[in-house]
């Protein structure tokens, strides 16, 4: 269903303007990071594109037939990861179990995933006991368990130690090697360069400026990411 | 202070003996309050879901009205369902005023709103944390509620033990649609008040005994289930 095509797409709320005319093409293929400051709308932008907000103005589209979203084909993992007050396990059948998968391969699918992300040994432990860490693998196994065509990633180690954003970082890689393509927002640009293809900048709303990652860093076309880049604060 | 000692004393011979006339009372109690929370329950859970995860117009008006309920007068209670199911009232051919029945209605009209009002707030607060990752997950609405009754379940508990312990220790509604009769619809509060002020201190104080003690019980109860459920599932 990728590309995805966003058009114009604005977004108000209370009277604020936080996403600014964007319009892009998201393709299947390259790992695609959304980078710019705090408050930028990379979360906002990331909401749109996956339906959880719908645009004040502009269109988002999906290819294929109709515009309707279509929900099991894409995924998302939140900076703060919610999960149910039920085992780790159960926390990732519950997902199947709303995507319609059958019970017997509901319990074969989260054991696999659970498994590939190291967390089996915890498949029946209450996830919300689970360190931060540990959950957020959780919901990223919840999330790619799906089999999703897309997965969004929303800040997905910015609450995390060193030792868990690399776990969450590989897999990711392992998500990304099994096909499934990547949106990823951050504001950290090791992560970014680690991670990304191409860089979407985002900056008060607007889309500054998209450029591969090796030229994006070494040869920023706009002033506002070349400041960013060198840490300067975008209102200093 | 003499009279007092001996009414304990009695009262004590009386929980101990097992006298049957109290422990019938007790027993109405029971089904009466128990029931009323059952019933209350089935309606106040989804109410308060309902309100806690969809937007409507006059939703804010809802809500003012669950808590203003929640402190609904039980002799006011009491006066309503008596009217309506008197002789003369629209209920009056189902022939229900001064049964169990019309106690059981007359309760859960009183803590329905006390289960809806506060599991609402329960909810709601929990919709906050869950709405995107469920809605992302592809929940419907129906789905996304049964899920947080779900997940909620011990806080839940809680508050339908504290409706509970509303039905059980009330006297006004029950006493006005039940009349108190003895062996019929007697209860322990009604019980409690017509034999003080008979004068007869020893039921009365067995029955207050008993009370305190349940309405502690649950209480207690409620504590342990939430604060193991706390360890256990985080």
């Amino acid at each position: 269903m990728l590309p995805l095509l966003l058009d114009n797409v604005c977004f108000a709320a209370g009277g604020h303007t936080i996403i600014d005319g964007v319009t892009c093409e998201i393709a299947s293929g390259p790992r695609t990071i959304i980078l710019g400051p705090n408050g930028a709308g990379k979360s906002v932008l990331m909401r749109l594109c996956h339906g959880l907000l719908t645009p004040s103005a502009g269109r988002i589209e999906w290819s294929g037939n109709g515009s309707h979203r279509r929900l099991h084909a894409q995924a998302m993992v939140f900076q703060r990861p919610v999960m149910l007050r039920r085992s780790a396990l159960a926390n990732v059948t519950y997902g199947l179990e709303l995507a319609g998968v059958s019970r017997r391969e509901r319990e074969l699918r989260a054991q696999d995933v659970l498994d590939v992300v190291g967390l089996a040994h915890l498949a029946q432990r209450p996830a919300r006991v689970l360190s931060g860490g540990e959950q957020q693998k959780l919901a990223l196994a919840r999330a790619w368990a799906l089999g999703p065509e897309v997965l969004f990633l929303d800040e997905p180690t910015a609450n995390l130690d060193p030792g868990a954003t690399r776990e969450v970082e590989t897999i990711v890689g392992q998500i990304r090697a099994s096909g499934t393509k990547i949106v990823m927002t951050t504001h950290n640009l090791g992560q970014a360069r680690r991670l990304g293809d191409e860089i979407l900048f985002i900056s008060a709303g607007r889309l500054v400026e998209r450029a591969p990652v090796d030229r994006f860093f070494i040869q920023p076309a706009s002033a506002e990411a070349a400041a960013f880049i060198r840490g300067e604060l975008p209102w200093s | 202070m003499g009279d007092l000692t001996s009414a304990f004393t009695e009262a004590g011979r009386l929980i101990a003996g097992a006298d049957s006339e109290l422990y019938a009372i007790v027993a109405l109690s029971l089904r009466v309050s128990l029931t009323a929370v059952v019933v209350a329950a089935m309606i106040g859970l989804p109410l308060g879901a309902i309100v806690a995860i969809t937007r409507f117009p006059g939703r804010d008006a809802v809500i003012v009205a669950f808590n203003a309920l929640m402190g609904l007068p039980p002799v006011v209670v009491g006066l309503l369902v008596y009217l309506a199911l008197s002789r003369a009232g629209p209920l009056g051919p189902l022939g229900l005023l001064f049964t169990p029945t019309a106690m059981i209605v007359a309760q859960t009209i009183l803590i329905a709103p006390i289960i809806a009002g506060l599991s609402r707030q329960t909810l709601e607060d929990a919709w906050q944390e869950y709405a995107e990752q469920l809605r992302s997950l592809g929940a419907t609405p129906l789905r996304g509620g049964l899920t947080l009754l779900w997940d909620t379940r011990f806080s839940l508990v809680t508050i339908v033990l504290a409706g509970f312990g509303r039905a059980a220790a009330e006297v006004g509604a029950v006493m006005i649609v039940g009349g108190n009769i003895d062996g019929v619809t007697r209860v322990m509060t009604t019980a409690i008040a017509l034999e003080t002020s008979k004068g007869d201190l020893p039921l009365a104080l067995g029955l207050g005994v008993i009370l305190v003690t349940l309405v502690i019980a649950v209480n207690a109860a409620a504590q342990l289930i939430k604060s193991a459920a706390q360890r256990r599932y985080g």
